[in-house]
């Protein structure tokens, strides 16, 4: 997927801080949400479809929809309720991990 | 302790409500899933942001929180409500918080979880890329991010324009507006709009600007597929007749990388429905919504609603009703005389008519039609969480079951993550289209407790996962 651009006229964000998705590294502001800057690093899937297994990603961006699931310190958690911060260890769910919540 | 009042949500109707019943003397909680206080409308800005031009809703939300600030009340925010119990003298509600669990007793409860976004299913919707209308506004307003690069805007109802309107003056590329609607239904509703000047002008403003920067804006027309190779790449557009069902061959195709679409919002029932609240079905206010009184008052005693929940009406109306509702709890706790009440709360009675009128018209526009449904391929899926395509939906109500609760517990739709946001209004137009009944008929499907999803990850302490009481479901 392409990178999704930060809107910058104008805008000033905090430091950047490197965080690791399935070992990848990435840069972020510190508190940006982690929807937001996987969407900015162009990071399409973020989990897949439970039963259909097709690439799935953020959709509602207000923690309802639960297609952004993510996995940081071993607990599921939505990726547009967690803000990025330095060190910030996350995994994607394997394609056909059970939803917890 | 037990509070006067508790209030859920901290939109214009929640963080409005607990100003005015701080200031009429009621010990009051405040309650909000979002960091700060604003909603869904006049939402803050995420902590990465340090400093950002300033727009007309971010001023009016900044307005709102320093007011908030200056009234004595307690408040939590990043707190989810995932239950609400009513007993003998009040209720019973039950948050997760970053510090773990929280439990409040209050006397009465004030609902004001304001909408849920409604969207359709369209061939290609699952993939990467597509996003909601208010989720877009979401992204934009708070983290300062761009849905895409070459954005395909669509769907019905004002939030298109203010959308595409959005991305383009943050410098982003916005290849088409697709609207269900004819012009003509915008003209149409005018002189409801004309008493609320300002709102109009923006509205107008935006299309102006649209049409200025040369962006397609195609009324009377739909999405026909999304199609991409893991992500959106290519959306094929086609025109759509009265009823929104879609007419002759495709039109267009466009290279895009991302879609924002939306149907309109409907109230935020989920609370409403778990306490046992009388609901109505009113497509002209979103579809199902709690049966109130003019301040709100719902059929279970001590329960208000204000606000989208309530119906919906725009951030204006919200607003108003927030603050009639908490005079109107104030007098029903004996904390406000009757003529209190009434000195209190007639300006703002003489006020929200016209926003209601307003708000109403533009939830108009966004009234589902048979075409939505039309426009769902037999392999599109319906229920994203359990992967349950429309085929796989319609065998179900062949085969008898022909509720949506029924649907549920044969399939699983609606059962997913999602708790069925997104999937039980096209369930129940597809019954109703197969078995000839109305969605009034059909009844609202039942709430149980966790109203919110509560992953494992917001917990903590001794406080468990296996600790939530989660009732089987009830027989059918
Ligand atoms: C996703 C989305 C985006 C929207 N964007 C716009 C827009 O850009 N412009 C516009 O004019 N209108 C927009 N709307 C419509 C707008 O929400 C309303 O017109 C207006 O904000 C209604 O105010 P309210 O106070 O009733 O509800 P809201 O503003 O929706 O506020 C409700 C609050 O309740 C909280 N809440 C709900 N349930 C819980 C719970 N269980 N636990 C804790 N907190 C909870 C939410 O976090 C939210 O802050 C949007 C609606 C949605 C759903
Ligand atoms: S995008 Fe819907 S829960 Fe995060």
């Amino acid at each position: 997927m392409q990178h999704r651009p930060r809107i910058q006229k104008g805008v000033s964000r905090a430091a950047t801080v490197r965080f690791v998705i399935d070992g990848i590294e990435l840069d972020a502001p510190a508190g940006e949400s982690l929807a937001a800057a996987l969407m900015a690093a162009g990071i399409g899937t973020i989990r897949h479809g439970p039963m259909d297994g097709q690439p799935r990603s953020v959709f509602c961006l207000i923690g309802l929809c639960q297609e952004c699931l993510v996995e940081i310190d071993g607990m599921q958690i939505e990726a547009c309720r967690v803000n990025v911060s330095a060190g910030m260890q996350v995994n994607r769910l394997r394609p056909m991990d059970p939803i917890k919540p | 302790m037990t509070y006067d009042l508790a209030v859920i949500g901290a939109g214009p109707a929640g963080a409005s409500a607990t100003i005015e019943a701080a200031k009429a003397g009621l010990d009051t909680v405040l309650i909000d899933e979002q960091r700060a206080a604003g909603g869904q409308v006049w939402r803050a800005k995420g902590p990465a942001i340090k400093a950002a031009p300033a727009t007309p809703e971010g001023k009016t939300g900044d307005r709102l929180r320093a007011a908030l600030a200056a009234v004595t009340a307690d408040r939590h925010f990043s707190a989810r409500v995932w239950d609400i119990e009513r007993h003998t003298d009040g209720f019973r509600i039950s948050a997760i918080s970053p510090t773990g669990a929280l439990t409040i007793e209050t006397r009465a409860v004030l609902l004001a979880g304001g909408a849920q976004e409604r969207v359709f299913a369209v061939p290609g919707w699952t993939l990467p890329g597509v996003i909601g209308l208010g989720a877009a506004t979401a992204l934009m307003k708070e983290q300062l991010v761009l849905p895409g690069n070459r954005v395909i805007v669509a769907g019905v109802g004002p939030l298109l324009s203010f959308v595409a309107h959005e991305i383009i003056r943050n410098g982003g590329k916005v290849a088409a507006v697709v609207d269900l609607n004819p012009l003509s239904v915008w003209l149409r509703c005018l002189p409801d709009l004309i008493g609320s000047p300002g709102l109009l002008v923006r509205g107008a403003w935006w299309r102006l600007r649209l049409w200025a920067a040369g962006v397609a804006y195609f009324h009377e027309c739909g999405i026909r597929s999304i199609e991409g190779d893991r992500a959106v790449s290519r959306v094929t557009i086609g025109a759509v007749d009265a009823n929104w069902c879609p007419l002759g061959a495709a039109t267009q195709t466009y290279d895009a990388d991302a879609v924002c679409l939306g149907h309109g919002l409907a109230p935020a029932t989920e609370a409403s429905r778990l306490l046992g609240a009388d609901h109505q079905y009113d497509g002209g206010q979103g579809g199902w919504k709690p049966v109130t009184d003019d301040v709100g008052r719902t059929t279970v005693p001590g329960l208000f609603v204000a606000g989208d929940g309530a119906g919906v009406q725009g951030a204006a109306a919200a607003q108003l009703q927030g603050r009639i509702s908490a005079l109107a709890i104030a007098e029903d706790l004996g904390l406000l005389t009757t003529r209190e009440w009434r000195r209190r709360s007639a300006p703002l009675i003489l006020r929200i008519g016209k926003a209601q009128r307003f708000g109403r018209a533009m939830t108009a526009l966004t009234i589902p039609r048979p075409g939505l449904i039309e426009a769902i391929a037999p392999d599109t899926l319906v229920c994203r969480c359990e992967g349950l395509s429309r085929h796989d939906i319609e065998a179900e109500i062949r085969a008898g079951a022909n509720w949506p609760n029924a649907i549920k517990s044969g399939t699983r739709c609606g059962m997913g993550p999602c708790g069925g946001r997104y999937c039980t209004e096209t369930v129940t137009e597809l019954a109703c289209r197969i078995t000839g009944k109305t969605p009034g008929e059909f009844g609202i499907p039942t709430a149980r407790p966790p109203l919110r999803p509560v992953p494992i990850g917001c917990l903590s302490g001794e406080f468990d996962y296996d600790d939530l009481p989660i009732p089987p479901p009830a027989p059918l």
